[in-house]
């Protein structure tokens, strides 16, 4: 058997008290496609990036080729004729196809002969590996599609033997993805080796020869992709956590609370990110909303929450309309008793460099229980926050500290004290438990049951299947911004992850 | 960059870095005076005595002061809000206006203490107003509010030139100024109160806008720290996301942030116009406008930390002049020098001996200090 | 006075005045198409000013005046960037701090040195650029029309009048037709692009910075060397920010630049020629309306109204690598 193209051995990668990489030995063999699959923050994307030079890995050893080599910067991964295709582009939006192309292998220290250089490349690699693109377009005037291929150029024009792509479909249309699946495997013909990190299983069976499967920092698993199914991979993935069950009763839903119609959302650049989505959520019950993170969850419950405006759609609270494609006020929204615990606690839900006692406030300041006139009232306020630190057993037990100071699960816990304690009738979650200890996992479960069993409608977004299953009465899965299948409380982990994962099947046609 | 970071405790943050940072900038200013072949410490102790002196020192000192709150609280405000107010000399300039409108108006026909009030609500209104178009621009079409306050700044000398030369001066007058204000504009000195104890103040400025600054030393505490409105500003200043999560509107409070910043620099017009010159003239504001950045970066924002601020501004500035005198080769341009080397370690080099100190207290008590992960922001 | 006289000597102001106006505002063009905001460009010219008829006056050569500007500048220029490129702080305080660095030292050096006030002494000979007659200029001079364009207008101005005017097409050549430019221009669009195609986004935003110290240089040379003769206290007078209104008006690019320039030139030398005086079908125009034009345009422009001004996308934010 030939050289391995690239070998990884024991690395190690830490960001302060986060292990992204635990010893992961990984061997990719030349001229295949290699995909590395995993759930979003296991690891995928900080390996690579050890492996372009991006980060410093804090110890083991890479060779290229056989060959022990220290990659520093990305200079090196270029030396040795690695290519990266970021998730994100790193391209120069306001430049030309050509200048991007060239930016940071110009050669000389003047344009004209490297430009004109480049042009006769650029007709080459078209040629040889199916890549149109005009070299003089501008890249913002590009769709997405064309954008990514002139990465692709990018790194080919480096004269890169491996070629890695992070997520490469994530922003693709799914024509667009086929279409770079072709030229893929034209690489490969070509003698090229491609690494393909992604979280979609149904690209891992299309185009890959072998693949790998992290899981929370480590390396799982190989296979040879026709030696695998999609549910063993689903499996790995996802991993038998051992997640402490929710003592629950049945559900005793009650009336519409929240009533979602046809709703879509755009992102700034005006990408479809909700996608026509209706749902509704009864008093009395939890639903969730499962799905792997970026398939249009988050842009969801910010449109309803007023904090993200929608395109078009309906969206009723109690019966009454909250005007989603207008200027839907949160602070109006808390008043009519929709509360909103966001994604994002540290820039959202939180002011970190508050102390604990004025986040225990944050979008009910205008209460009149905390006011005296246009003044705070700083005695009930902190009387009011030291009950919230008892009732939640938040810790330390300190208004005054800052809020920066306590921890994830404390911080989660101020939050939807905070939430849960205004008495809404509505309360919106997003990933409740991320970055939480699991002890606090477990109070976070309970309180949301307990919401649930005092009649409220929970809308739950995660992107722990396991938190989903457990706590759901009934689970809407999402993919690619569209509801694709709703499932009752006792579905199984391997259809939902399949649905997670795009997977069509005659049931998940919505 | 996955350095740990020692957190640091509380006296060494608000105490011991900005003390730092300060001792640095007061050290390169020693080598400045070095340099034009002075003794820097000799120059200190002029500086000090010139400033504390006698009582007419203290009186000049803290009229000086006076000027440097008021501008240094409002670029604090705006700072609480995320906003960089450098158009406070442009608001301060133009209150000016407000100021002697009142003054021409009232002051033969009311006694100075109905006149105060009037001119404070003209001076804040019209520095006010002058605030608002930034925060308009900003708040509506996305305009940087630095670069329209600085331009702010240039309009506002122009018109300012223009009122004074051919508008408010008096007929048959060479000089480009106000007719002199009667006494129903002039507000009484403050003198008495250092004559209480026991000194001289002669003629020395100072006056009862002093006690006004201390006042809305006071009033901008309540304001930031007590009222919904600065719990509003300071949530829109951390985290604009977590304003608009919270349903705070951002155009709402970018406009009155500004206002009430441009209102607290406009009324640093009162002290020298009314309270010493007893008229409006050319360039009045010399710079205060600009000397409330580096009160406001030196007091961290804080009313407590600003007060300070400005009265060592005010004793530089004081005992800058009479230094002047000593050594011929030091003027009170000196202060320019300190003001930018100020803002210079206190702002923007502000983290520059952070990480240092933070391995210092590592090693030298690694069990007091908890050890975070800092992920490129400054929580 | 003649129609054509009057026209010929205005342009010959314009020009004259446009000069630190170009030379600063192709300085901010370098840092701020490298991600680097500089509202310190005035406090860099004062001090470029000084420093260079400071050394003038002593060495009685103009040319180091020059070199000593260019330096000084660059100094300021590095402090600009140890601040905002190495310790990643507040672009716009360290800009305010270097301004007021400047305008101080320059006063309290220049009383230390000369005594004279805050004033450098007075250059003249070869302490001084002189106006350079260019061939030809005394021959066509009495030439109706032209004659006086060339010898007035093209010819008779200091070397450095023409250093400015070349510094447009030389500025365009290295921003559109150099590595260095592309890798200039990438970078304060967006430098995680420069990052990951392996060059140094500190070092590179350190050489715009250079870049940025040394015009500034030129420009206060050109003040106190060439223009005057000496240094005077706050002798840029907000000509850095009439620049740096200059540059949002130019929308960044190196040609748009001195046509704005030009124009702000022009509006300073008009309301200095015509003051006072009525103007047609407007009656008396107040000088300071004219001096206040360049900051209420740029105000406008910055407002949208007319045309919209994008800044370089990564202005002022420090780059910090993702995780």
């Amino acid at each position: 058997m030939a050289e391995a193209a690239i070998e990884l051995i024991g690395i190690n990668k830490s960001f302060g008290a986060v292990r992204a990489n635990r010893d992961i030995n990984l061997e990719i063999a030349p001229g295949t496609i290699h995909g590395i699959i995993g759930e979003n923050g296991a690891g995928k994307s900080t390996l690579m990036s050890i492996l372009y030079g991006f980060y410093q890995a804090d110890s083991g050893e890479i060779r290229v080729g056989g060959k022990p080599t220290a990659i520093r910067t990305p200079n090196d991964a270029i030396a040795v004729g690695i290519g990266m295709v970021h998730q994100h582009f790193m391209l120069v939006e306001n430049f030309s196809v050509l200048e991007n192309i060239i930016l940071g292998a110009e050669g000389e220290a003047l344009l004209n002969t490297s430009i004109s250089k480049a042009r006769s490349e650029l007709r080459r690699l078209e040629r040889e590996y199916g890549l149109e693109v005009d070299p003089d377009a501008v890249i913002e005037e590009l769709p997405v599609g064309l954008q990514q291929r002139v990465e692709i150029l990018k790194a080919l024009y480096r004269g890169a033997e491996i070629l890695i792509l992070d997520e490469p479909t994530g922003v693709l249309t799914p024509a667009e993805a086929d279409h770079l699946f072709r030229i893929l495997q034209q690489l490969k013909e070509q003698g090229k080796t491609v690494v393909l990190i992604t979280h979609k299983l149904r690209e891992i069976m299309a185009i890959t020869d072998t693949v790998s499967v992290m899981r929370q920092g480590t390396m799982v698993a190989t296979r040879k992709t026709n030696e695998t199914t999609v549910e063993e991979l689903a499996e790995l993935m996802v991993g038998r956590r051992v997640l402490l069950r929710v003592e629950k009763g049945e559900a005793q839903p009650g009336g519409v609370k929240l009533s979602v119609k046809n709703l879509t959302v755009k992102d700034s650049r005006g990408v479809t990110m909700v996608d026509n989505v209706s749902f509704d959520v009864r008093a009395g019950e939890i639903v969730g909303i499962a799905g792997v993170a970026g398939n249009g969850q988050s842009e969801l419950i910010e449109a309803i929450a007023g904090t993200r405006r929608a395109v078009s759609g309906t969206v009723t609270l109690d019966g009454q309309p909250i005007d989603v494609t207008g200027i839907a006020d949160p602070g109006e929204l808390r008043d009519r008793g929709l509360a909103h615990v966001p994604e994002d606690r540290h820039h959202v839900g939180l002011v970190l460099a508050f102390e604990e006692n004025e986040n225990s406030i944050l979008g009910y300041h205008d209460k009149p229980e905390y006011l005296n006139g246009p003044f705070l009232n700083i005695e009930a306020i902190r009387n009011d926050a030291r009950e919230k630190i008892q009732k939640y057993d938040i810790r330390p037990n300190d208004c005054r500290l800052k809020t920066a100071n306590f921890s994830g699960g404390n911080q989660q816990k101020i939050v939807l004290a905070r939430e849960i304690e205004q008495d809404p009738g509505v309360l919106i979650v997003g990933q409740p438990t991320r970055g939480v200890d699991v002890g606090a996992i477990e109070f976070i479960h309970k309180r949301l049951i307990a919401m649930r069993d005092q009649g409220k409608a929970v809308l739950l977004i995660s992107v722990e299947l396991d938190e989903i299953r457990s706590l759901s009465d009934c689970i809407l899965v999402m993919f690619a911004g569209r509801v694709v299948g709703e499932r009752g409380p006792d579905a199984g982990e391997g259809e939902l992850g399949l649905l997670m994962a795009g997977v069509e099947s005659k049931e998940a046609a919505e | 960059m996955s350095t740990p970071y020692a957190k640091l405790p509380r006296w060494a943050d608000y105490g011991l870095i900005p003390i730092i940072n300060l001792a640095v900038a007061f050290f390169v200013a020693g080598l400045v005076v070095m340099l034009v072949g002075e003794n820097p410490l000799r120059a200190a102790e002029i500086l000090v005595q010139g400033a504390f002196g006698n009582g007419q020192n203290i009186a000049y000192t803290l009229f000086y002061a006076t000027n440097f709150i008021f501008t240094g609280l409002a670029v604090a405000v705006a700072f609480h809000c995320g906003l960089f107010n450098i158009g406070g000399e442009g608001q301060a300039y133009i209150a000016g206006l407000g100021v002697a409108l009142v003054c021409l108006a009232f002051d033969s026909v009311l006694p100075w203490w109905a006149t105060f009030p009037l001119a404070i609500l003209a001076s804040a209104a019209v520095g006010a107003l002058w605030a608002l178009i930034p925060a308009y621009l900003l708040a509506k079409r996305g305009s940087h509010i630095v670069i329209t306050t600085i331009m702010f700044n240039f309009i506002a000398a122009s018109a300012m030139v223009y009122l004074l030369v051919d508008v408010l001066k008096p007929a048959g007058s060479m000089a480009p100024q106000t007719r002199d204000f009667l006494p129903g504009a002039q507000l009484p000195k403050l003198g008495w109160l250092l004559e209480m104890f026991g000194m001289t103040v002669r003629s020395a400025p100072l006056n009862i806008s002093f006690l006004l600054a201390l006042v809305m030393a006071f009033l901008v505490w309540v304001l930031i720290w007590r009222t919904k409105l600065g719990y509003e500003m300071r949530t829109y200043g951390f985290s604009p996301k977590a304003a608009r999560y919270a349903g705070i509107s951002e155009a709402r409070i970018i406009i009155i942030t500004m206002m009430v910043s441009g209102a607290l620099a406009g009324m640093m017009a009162l002290n020298p116009i009314m309270g010493d010159q007893h008229r409006v003239q050319l360039d009045f504001v010399t710079g205060a406008g600009f000397v409330g950045i580096a009160v406001a970066l030196m007091g961290r924002s804080h009313p407590a930390g600003i007060v300070p601020a400005a009265i060592l501004f005010g004793v530089l500035y004081q005992g800058g002049a009479e230094l002047a005198f000593d050594m011929p080769a030091i003027s009170r341009d000196m202060i320019v020098i300190i003001q930018g080397l100020v803002i210079l370690f206190a702002g923007a080099l502000e983290h520059m001996f952070r990480p240092a100190i933070q391995t210092l207290f590592a090693s030298v008590s690694p069990g007091s200090v908890g050890v975070t992960v800092v992920k490129g922001e400054g929580a | 006075m003649e129609l054509i006289d009057v026209l010929v000597q205005l342009v010959g102001a314009t020009i004259r005045v446009s000069v630190p106006l170009l030379l600063a505002c192709l300085a901010g063009l370098f840092s701020e198409r490298a991600g680097i905001f500089d509202i310190g460009l005035e406090g860099k010219m004062l001090a470029g000013a000084f420093a260079g008829a400071s050394a003038a006056a002593v060495t009685g050569s103009a040319w180091i005046g020059l070199a000593a500007a260019i330096l000084t500048a660059v100094c300021f220029g590095l402090v600009h960037g140890f601040a905002s490129i190495t310790h990643r702080g507040n672009q716009i305080v360290s800009g305010v701090a270097i301004n007021f660095i400047a305008a101080g030292s320059t006063i309290i050096l220049g009383q230390a040195w000369f005594q004279q006030g805050g004033r450098t002494p007075s250059l003249s000979g070869d302490a001084r650029f002189q106006a350079i007659t260019l061939p030809g200029a005394d021959a066509v001079h009495d030439v109706p029309v032209i004659g006086p364009i060339y010898a007035e207008v093209i010819s008779g101005h200091s070397l450095l009048v023409y250093v400015a005017f070349l510094m447009v097409p030389f500025t365009w050549w290295v921003l559109f037709r150099t590595r260095f430019g592309l890798r200039l221009r990438a970078v304060g669009e967006n430098p995680a692009a420069v990052d990951t195609a392996g060059i140094s986004v500190t070092w590179l935003r350190y050489r715009a910075v250079l870049c940025t110290g040394v015009l500034t240089g030129i420009a206060g040379a050109y003040l106190s060397v060439a223009q005057n003769a000496g240094f005077v206290k706050d002798m840029t007078a907000g000509k850095g920010f009439i620049a740096l209104a200059a540059l949002i008006f130019a929308k960044w690019k190196p040609v748009p630049a001195m046509f704005a320039c030009l124009l702000f030139g022009f509006l300073e030398a008009a309301s200095i020629r015509f003051q006072g005086m009525p103007w047609p079908f407007i009656g008396k125009v107040p000088v300071q309306l004219m001096q206040a034009l360049p900051y209420i345009l740029t105000v406008i422009l910055l407002a949208g109204f007319i045309g919209k001004a994008i800044p370089p996308r990564a202005g002022g934010v420090p780059y910090v690598k993702e995780r």
